[in-house]
């Protein structure tokens, strides 16, 4: 008995010690974010909380409009995962519940996705934009993104483990295949569709040189080149506490998704990782 | 593949199928194939000054680049640093998933405080990991000058600790995402199996590399190749942040240089070439990745 509770002693005490590690770096931002400058800058730093965070947010939200920032950057975050979710399912069903023609050559083909991210192709598809005139609009934003390996895997994987009898039973009952694709398989699907929105979602969220590219306007900056524009306006002494202030929301939006669907997500992960 | 279904569900719409794909087939034919063959084409061409004029030069942009001492300088910096952040990242994640994947109370509350990083954005970490690694303010050189007898911790002005630091903010923003995938993959292992090797003997050590890690190669090889994307791509807004790609060229990893070439020094030749070369490096790990990825894992259940 001793030994073991020994044991869970020492394992705890590892974990405490991750978690602090881990979290850490965090944690000091959010301190920092709550000085005035003069303490940001103190001698030794102060780890002590201060008074100043709501008047670091208001500073922050202020000079790089975040309000602006969080609207762009929700719309193309949302807009994104919910197309490639539909998109994800609409292949996945079509690979699994029949057989077609070209399926042998198609089904490959929407997976050499892996291999052509933005960074291999990022020249003509800035050209592609520019044809279009669609430099500093929502399409540049998230069309080049919407094709997704992660999405048809995920959701092949979870077809190819309905039951035949579910399909079948639905087609004795007389309904078809769009039917048995929205009545049947999208709501059994939801686990699946609720990790794969957090995985888009925090995806979207955090891109950085697309956004950079395709877009030079106030009007259409998103959030994380916000965050860029709030540290190089002041590059010889940085107001870290403002910085940190807007580096805290910036990262609250994706942080509350995730924690939202957090058992759907892990349970989701799960699904993918068994096989 | 093992797994692929034999027969139709719905006999008698032999059009649906296509109409469900056409979506997906039809954005990665005109922003992924097309754009992509672009590169290749481009990459064979040179532009003069302000793009009036295209050069078909053969295979002089890669040859070039080769020979140049900053390409090579930045495939070395690459190199490292995705070694890092793979090698070093997954071990260290994988031990805390193994920690994590026991029966012991507060398991809920420890996975969340573990896996929640991962909704940082790389932007986002580079600005906490500037902010501890302010030369002469930040938090980590004054508890460094405090330890080593006032040794000035000055990373921006050396290449070699800058590269690290970056590797190790990188690695850091990673190990959320890493956490859950080893945790998941460790989880589906069936108990009976470690057990066994237990009561056949084997110490936690052995059971450990003898059972659990081969189990895990599917979850090992995924995570391999996300990371390989993330140490090469991903990490654009952390550099920009953090280093801007110095000191030097310390810092100056491939997706930088490309950024810089493509849209900076609008060297469009240059830039095709090494997006092209970045395609040969990730084609490879993506198709050992798929190989492993719609295989079915080692143990049949």
């Amino acid at each position: 008995m001793t030994p073991r509770r020994w044991k869970a002693g020492a394992t705890h005490a590892a974990l405490i010690a991750l978690v602090l590690v881990v979290t850490f770096p965090v944690a000091y931002a959010v301190i920092v974010s709550t000085l005035s400058l003069q303490q940001a800058y103190a001698y030794p730093p102060r780890l002590v909380p201060g008074t100043e965070l709501w008047h670091n947010v208001v500073e922050a939200w202020n000079r790089i409009h975040m309000g602006r920032l969080f609207f762009v950057t929700s719309v193309i975050s949302v807009g994104a995962a919910v197309v490639k979710i539909i998109l994800s399912l609409m292949a996945a069903f079509a690979y699994t519940h029949f057989s077609f023609r070209g399926r042998a050559l198609l089904f490959p083909m929407t997976m050499i996705t892996q291999m052509l991210p933005l960074p291999v192709r990022i020249l003509p598809t800035y050209q592609l934009m520019a044809d279009f005139h669609w430099i500093n609009s929502y399409s540049a934003l998230m069309f080049p993104f919407f094709a997704s390996t992660t999405g048809i895997l995920l959701f092949r994987q979870f077809f190819l483990t309905v039951p035949r009898d579910l399909p079948d039973a639905a087609r004795m009952d007389g309904a078809g295949p769009v039917r048995y694709f929205f009545d049947i398989l999208v709501p059994i699907s939801r686990t699946n569709i609720a990790a794969l929105f957090v995985i888009e979602f925090i995806f979207m969220w955090s891109q950085y040189l697309w956004p950079l590219i395709v877009t030079n306007t106030e009007e259409m900056r998103v959030v994380q080149i916000g965050l860029k524009m709030l540290i190089a306006t002041d590059q010889i002494s940085p107001s870290w506490n403002v910085i940190m202030a807007g580096t805290i929301v910036a990262m609250l939006p994706p942080l509350v998704v995730l924690l939202a669907f957090r058992k759907s997500f892990a349970e989701g992960i799960a699904m993918q990782t068994a096989k | 593949m093992a797994n692929v279904v034999e027969e139709e569900r719905f006999p008698g719409h032999p059009l649906l199928p296509y109409a469900l794909i056409l979506p997906s087939v039809a954005v990665i034919v005109v922003f992924l194939v097309v754009p992509f063959l672009q590169s290749v084409e481009q990459s064979f061409f040179a532009t003069t000054a302000f793009g009036t004029k295209t050069l078909f030069v053969g295979l002089r942009n890669y040859t070039r680049l080769f020979a140049a001492e900053d390409f090579r300088a930045s495939a070395l910096a690459t190199l490292l640093f995705s070694a890092f952040v793979m090698v070093i990242g997954l071990s260290f994640s994988l031990a805390v998933a193994h920690l994590l994947n026991q029966k012991i109370r507060g398991q809920g509350f420890y996975q969340v405080a573990l896996i929640w990083t991962y909704a940082l954005s790389p932007a986002v970490a580079g600005a906490i990991w500037a902010l501890m690694f302010a030369p002469a303010t930040g938090i980590v050189p004054f508890v460094v000058g405090k330890l080593f007898g006032g040794y000035l911790l000055n990373w921006m002005a050396n290449g070699s600790l800058a590269l690290l630091v970056v590797s190790v903010a990188a690695t850091w923003k990673m190990l959320g995402y890493n956490i859950v995938f080893f945790l998941a993959g460790l989880q589906n292992i069936p108990e009976e199996f470690v057990d066994a090797a237990r009561v056949d003997g084997a110490g936690p050590w052995r059971t450990f590399w003898d059972i659990t890690f081969p189990m895990l190669s599917p979850t090992t090889t995924f995570l391999l190749f996300v990371n390989m994307i993330y140490a090469f791509f991903q990490v654009f807004g952390l550099i920009d942040i953090m280093t801007h790609g110095g000191p030097g060229d310390a810092t100056n990893i491939l997706i930088y240089k490309l950024y810089r070439d493509a849209f900076l020094y609008l060297d469009a030749g240059t830039a095709s070439a090494e997006s092209c070369i970045v395609f040969v490096v990730i084609s490879v790990a993506a198709i050992i990745q798929l190989h492993y990825a719609t295989r079915k894992a080692i143990y049949a259940r």
